[in-house]
């Protein structure tokens, strides 16, 4: 067991690693110099080359690297090219709002879509489950973007429940500002993710539901509800958890497009600005961020996949 | 008389087809008693108890017939009454030890599984009367099993944590579905000791499946054989498989592996 915690452990550190090169390569091989946007078009190359030297740019690729990651572990993430100010401090206030969007969006998978999962299972082909199957089949083809303008529209244009804008984390007033606010963007990040969760759990419990261990709850004289909640479940949201756990990724990802849509001022925000003005040292770090993320909610999947399974449990 | 069978009919339907799995079967078992049904397989031995049993969902196939047991008839039951009997007096044991028990809960909430449905027992007494079942299953170190999970149980274990459960309410009939089919012949033996001595023990009748005559005439007094849905020829144990009238059982008693067989890897179906 210690064993393979130190093994993912170590494949965690690597996988980190690797991402964060990949970015770096990515920017160096992609075309735009960010010294164009600090200084503009009419700089001299004296200028360019001195600003190059300051910035460290005229350093090689793994040298650059490496003096970030040195950085990093000195908790000194670099200075934004654009805005002048330490990323630290610039994506501080940034990496609350995003996390409370993604966190909130996690949320309202969770609790749309196991309710909702049950519930098509246990009165297979009932009305709720033909309704919710033809609103699935919608909802999981709609793009989050797409999904965000209409949420917009209709929530913030039409009913006028909130303004579109009108959030930042400076000004919030507690709580509630920022769940009502972030509520929306949320929601269109989870539909499309709870639809197919649903979708997935229904199809996960009627096929545990064939199994032989299910025919031997009923033998005992199990009633339906019974044997779905304390025997079919739990091994039918073994795969759903690992489901869930891969779309915390999606969800960051989605969070850089709604926060557009929204003007929500989060880090997916700051990294779309920040890889059109080329200010690698920030982008860097959001990336550094959402891949740290990434393979640790995937650690935590594999650790709750132990838990819940027996059978990959090592003694 | 335990139970009374008379006329059982399966037919299965899909949407455009009907198929009768059970055409005609006839059988009554008195308190107690040891009887047998054999057949080739697919000759409808499992669906015959899986009826009995009420787990043929109604929206599957059309049960018609009779089926008395201690009095009332389980085709004309509705769920919840027959939801008093399944694994109250009446229990059953499966073919596929394997997969019969489910994989991500302990062996002693399996065994307990119907203490919880039909008695309202404190834990520490249904945890004793588990142990106790999981004793006179045969099952070594009921303590230290009780906390285990299936996979780390051979089939054989496995097998007698589903006759512990079974009879965890010690049911008048348990009805056992090829109990050792997959299992080997030393393992298969023992088992049946172990029903045997069940049956002594508690006066638990069993209804015993099999497509092994040698096997059935090992523990039971009398025998039915089975073909095609129907019932080809029954008797006392003994006479038919030392004289039987039809050559359907005469084919199935040539059938049987033989240790010799057994050992030069014949195939056997
Ligand atoms: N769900 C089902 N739908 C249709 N036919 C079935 C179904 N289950 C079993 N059968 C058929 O019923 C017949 C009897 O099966 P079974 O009782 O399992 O035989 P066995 O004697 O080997 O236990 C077989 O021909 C099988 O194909
Ligand atoms: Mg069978």
């Amino acid at each position: 067991m210690a064993k393979t915690i130190c093994k993912r452990l170590g494949l965690l550190v690597v996988t980190l690693l690797l991402v964060t090169f990949l970015a770096f390569l990515a920017f160096s091989i992609l075309p735009g110099d960010p010294t164009h946007s600090i200084l503009g078009l009419n700089a001299t190359q004296e200028q360019i080359d001195t600003l190059r030297a300051q910035l460290g740019l005229d350093l090689p690729l793994w040298q650059r690297y490496f003096n970030w990651l040195a950085g990093l572990f000195t908790g000194n993430l670099g200075t934004s090219y654009n805005y002048d100010m330490p990323v630290g401090q610039l994506l501080a206030g940034r990496v609350g709002v995003t996390a409370t969007l993604a966190g909130l969006a996690f949320v309202l998978i969770v609790v749309i879509s196991i309710p909702l999962g049950i519930l098509c299972a246990r009165y297979e082909g009932g009305v709720v489950d033909r309704v919710l199957t033809v609103l699935n089949q919608i909802t999981m083809s709609i793009p989050n973007f797409l999904l965000g303008f209409l949420l917009t529209f209709l929530f913030s244009l039409v009913l006028r429940w909130f303004v579109v804008g009108s959030f930042s984390a400076a000004t919030a007033q507690g709580i509630g500002d920022w769940l009502g606010y972030l509520f929306f963007p949320a929601l269109a990040i989870a539909l499309p993710k709870a639809a197919m969760t649903v979708k997935m759990l229904r199809s996960s419990i009627l096929g545990e539901m064939k199994e032989d261990y299910v025919r031997t709850a009923y033998s005992k004289g199990n009633s339906k509800g019974a044997v779905l909640w304390r025997y079919a479940l739990r091994n039918a949201m073994i795969p759903v958890i690992t489901f869930l756990a891969m779309t915390i990724a999606d969800i960051v990802a989605g969070s850089i497009v709604v926060e557009q849509v929204f003007a929500v001022q989060g880090i997916g925000q700051m990294l779309v600005t920040s890889i059109g003005n080329r200010d690698y040292p920030v982008v860097q770090a959001i990336v550094a961020f959402i891949a740290l993320i990434v393979v640790v909610c995937n650690f935590a999947a594999d650790a709750l996949y132990r838990v819940m399974d027996p059978r990959l449990r090592q003694r | 008389m335990l139970l009374n069978v008379e006329h059982l009919k399966i037919t299965f339907h899909d949407r455009d087809s009907r198929f009768d799995a059970v055409e005609d079967f006839s059988l009554s078992m008195e308190e107690g008693e040891v009887v047998g049904i054999v057949g080739e397989s697919g000759s409808g031995k499992s669906m015959t108890a899986h009826a009995l049993m009420g787990l043929i969902p109604r929206s599957q196939a059309d049960i018609s017939g009779k089926a008395l047991f201690q009095g009332s008839d389980l085709l004309a039951m509705s769920r919840a009454q027959l939801r008093q009997v399944q694994g109250k007096d009446l229990s059953i044991i499966f073919q596929e030890p394997m997969t019969s028990l489910n994989p991500t809960m302990k062996i002693g909430r399996q065994v307990e599984d119907a203490l919880r449905v039909h008695t309202r027992l404190a834990a520490g007494e249904r945890k004793a009367r588990a142990l106790e079942a999981m004793a006179l299953a045969g099952l070594p170190e009921p303590e230290e099993l009780y906390s285990c999970y299936p996979h780390e149980l051979s089939g054989g274990m496995r097998q007698r944590v589903m006759i512990a459960a079974a009879l965890v309410l010690r049911p008048r009939l348990l009805i056992a579905d090829e109990p050792t089919t997959a299992l080997d012949v030393t393992i298969q033996a023992q088992i049946l000791d172990t029903l045997k001595d069940i049956n002594g023990r508690e006066g638990t009748a069993i209804l015993f499946i099999s497509h092994d005559l040698g096997v059935v005439r090992a523990l039971c007094s009398r025998v039915v054989v089975m073909r095609r849905g129907l019932i080809v020829e029954e008797g006392p144990a003994d006479q038919v498989f030392y004289h039987p009238r039809e050559e359907y059982t005469r084919q199935l008693i040539a059938a049987r592996p033989t240790r010799k067989k057994l050992r030069g890897g014949g195939g056997h179906g």
